[in-house]
């Protein structure tokens, strides 16, 4: 079966995403009042997204690559419903793994133990659930000797690689990765590839955002170019890529 | 304009409990985390919830019935029951209004139904107080106070206020992301409703007009409602469930549309 007969996952429908930049930020209620009263609340607008429209089909791999402040990371935000789009709507059929930030959600001065179940049920399992999985996290994560040790204590690359142990051991219709596998040592990188590219072989379907063309193109298969908030371009990983460093290297802005 | 929206009321209410249900385990991990968090590392841990309200007891006793002089009888019991179920609401709502802020790298980051934060709280708070009920039942046996079969109906006071404080916690969980002063103005406004509520005074002793003003005071009528069951062992008329009632449901109605209508935005504030 082609990927175009596979049913729809995330429908992105004309999505725009305004965010006031307030001129005077008014952070307090008397602050407020008065300014309203003076009339002098203005905004500046801002779009980071600007009528963006794709669709995601079941088991594709998809790229969103740009620049810094493209509005990648507003758009996986929109689609894992973090934020709510200021027009246009975006639907997502089936369960969501998160991970625009590794780690998010877990408790400083619980140990690793009581993180997992925390960050499990951040996901929406529960006890049960993570009790099943608990062994293979611990064991992917590679703590086994420092699983009762609170987190604080933990080196970054600890924290990173517990995160992407439990955020990857669900089984998600829909994986949304945002940048984070720039962390971690090589090894471990590597492994992470290796099981998103096991969940991909599985039927689950990948959203991601990274920098790094190279794995871009070796995880994905398609590849939309977002420019100031404006879908540039979309299509094949290859042509997508080359086309948008071609545009970087002419010193484009 | 957006999915939601265009969806029939009817499944956005279905979506809402399937959420709801779904997100139960992570109420039920912020609650053991705000516990383990909260007597992490003191030496009494969870003794500290029982502990704590009879050593605030003994000294607010030996204070207003030295010094003022109360004839109120059993007055270690009258202050206690007073006491626990006020720092239950004191607790809960200015737990529930940092709720939002406080969790705000999490709700930038996963999608999580944000009315858990506040909920949490409030249920975390509603745990301690049950802890503190054992401080109760122990002043009960040290004071000899008679015990009658009232007490077993303990738990519907505490229902209304448990709704109540709901509603405040969220609330203020959602006005507190807009407006951060409201952090410090609380802390001023429970104070005073502190001594507005007779705790460790007798109703009977303010002036006419303060005691029709009582009437308009939840915590009043929820405090009163558990020491006619867990003091005086009868069961208050009609006026006062109607009190109880009204306010409880009135307060949550009005925190779940605020929160609902404030939500949408946090993000962009906390």
């Amino acid at each position: 079966m082609s990927v175009n007969e596979q049913p729809v996952i995330v429908d992105v429908n004309h999505v725009s995403m305004r965010f006031n930049l307030a001129t005077e930020k008014t952070e307090t209620l008397k602050e407020t009042l008065v300014k309203r009263l003076q009339g002098k609340l203005t905004f500046n607008e801002f779009y980071a997204l600007k009528d963006v429209s794709f669709q995601v089909r079941k088991g594709e791999a998809v790229a969103l690559i740009g620049r810094n402040g493209s509005g990648k990371s507003t758009m996986l935000k929109v689609v894992a419903g973090v934020m709510y789009p200021s027009q246009g709507g975006c639907t997502v059929s089936g369960s969501i793994a998160p991970m625009i930030e590794l780690g998010a959600g877990f408790d400083m001065d619980l140990t690793a133990r009581e993180n997992i179940y925390l960050n499990g049920a951040v996901l929406g399992h529960d006890r049960e659930y993570m009790d099943q999985h608990f062994e293979n996290i611990v064991e992917f994560s590679e703590l086994r000797d420092f699983i009762d040790v609170p987190v604080k204590n933990f080196s970054s690359g600890m924290v990173t690689r517990l995160g992407f142990a439990i955020a990857t051991e669900v089984t998600a219709d829909l994986l949304v990765v945002d940048e984070v596998l720039a962390v971690g040592d090589f090894m471990f990188q590597l492994k992470c590839l290796d099981r998103l590219n096991r969940m991909l072989a599985n039927g689950t379907t990948l959203l991601f955002v990274s920098h790094s063309s190279e794995q871009v193109r070796k995880l994905c298969s398609r590849a939309i170019w977002l420019d100031h908030g404006v879908k540039r371009g979309d299509g094949p990983v290859d042509e997508v890529c080359t086309e948008y460093e071609e545009a970087m290297r002419r010193g484009e802005q | 304009m957006d999915n939601a929206a265009k969806q029939p009321k009817n499944s956005q209410y279905k979506v809402m409990m399937t959420h709801f249900v779904q997100y139960m385990p992570l109420v039920r991990e912020l609650v053991g985390r705000d516990l383990k968090v909260k007597y992490r590392r003191s030496f009494l841990g969870y003794v500290w919830s029982v502990l704590n309200p009879l050593l605030m007891m003994i000294v607010q006793t030996i204070i207003f019935s030295y010094m003022f002089r109360t004839d109120i009888p059993n007055y270690p019991l009258y202050l206690i029951c007073g006491n626990t179920l006020f720092t239950f609401f004191n607790e809960s709502a200015n737990m529930g209004l940092t709720s939002i802020i406080y969790n705000a790298p999490l709700i930038k980051k996963v999608y999580i139904p944000k009315y858990i934060f506040p909920l949490s709280r409030v249920v975390s708070s509603f745990v301690t107080m049950s802890f503190s009920l054992a401080a109760v039942v122990l002043v009960m046996l040290l004071t000899r106070s008679p015990i009658y079969w009232t007490i077993l109906l303990f738990w519907i006071p505490l229902l209304f206020l448990l709704l109540f404080c709901c509603g405040i916690a969220l609330t203020l969980a959602a006005l507190t992301v807009y407006f951060r002063d409201i952090q410090h103005l609380f802390s001023v406004i429970t104070l005073g409703w502190m001594y507005a509520t007779p705790i460790f005074y007798p109703i009977e002793q303010l002036p006419d007009f303060a005691q029709t003003l009582m009437k308009f005071n939840p915590m009043y009528h929820y405090i009163n409602f558990f020491r006619n069951l867990v003091m005086h062992g009868n069961i208050p008329g009609p006026n006062t469930w109607i009190a109880c009632i009204f306010s409880s449901l009135v307060m949550l109605c009005l925190g779940l549309w605020v929160f609902r209508k404030l939500q949408r935005n946090f993000i962009l504030y906390v």
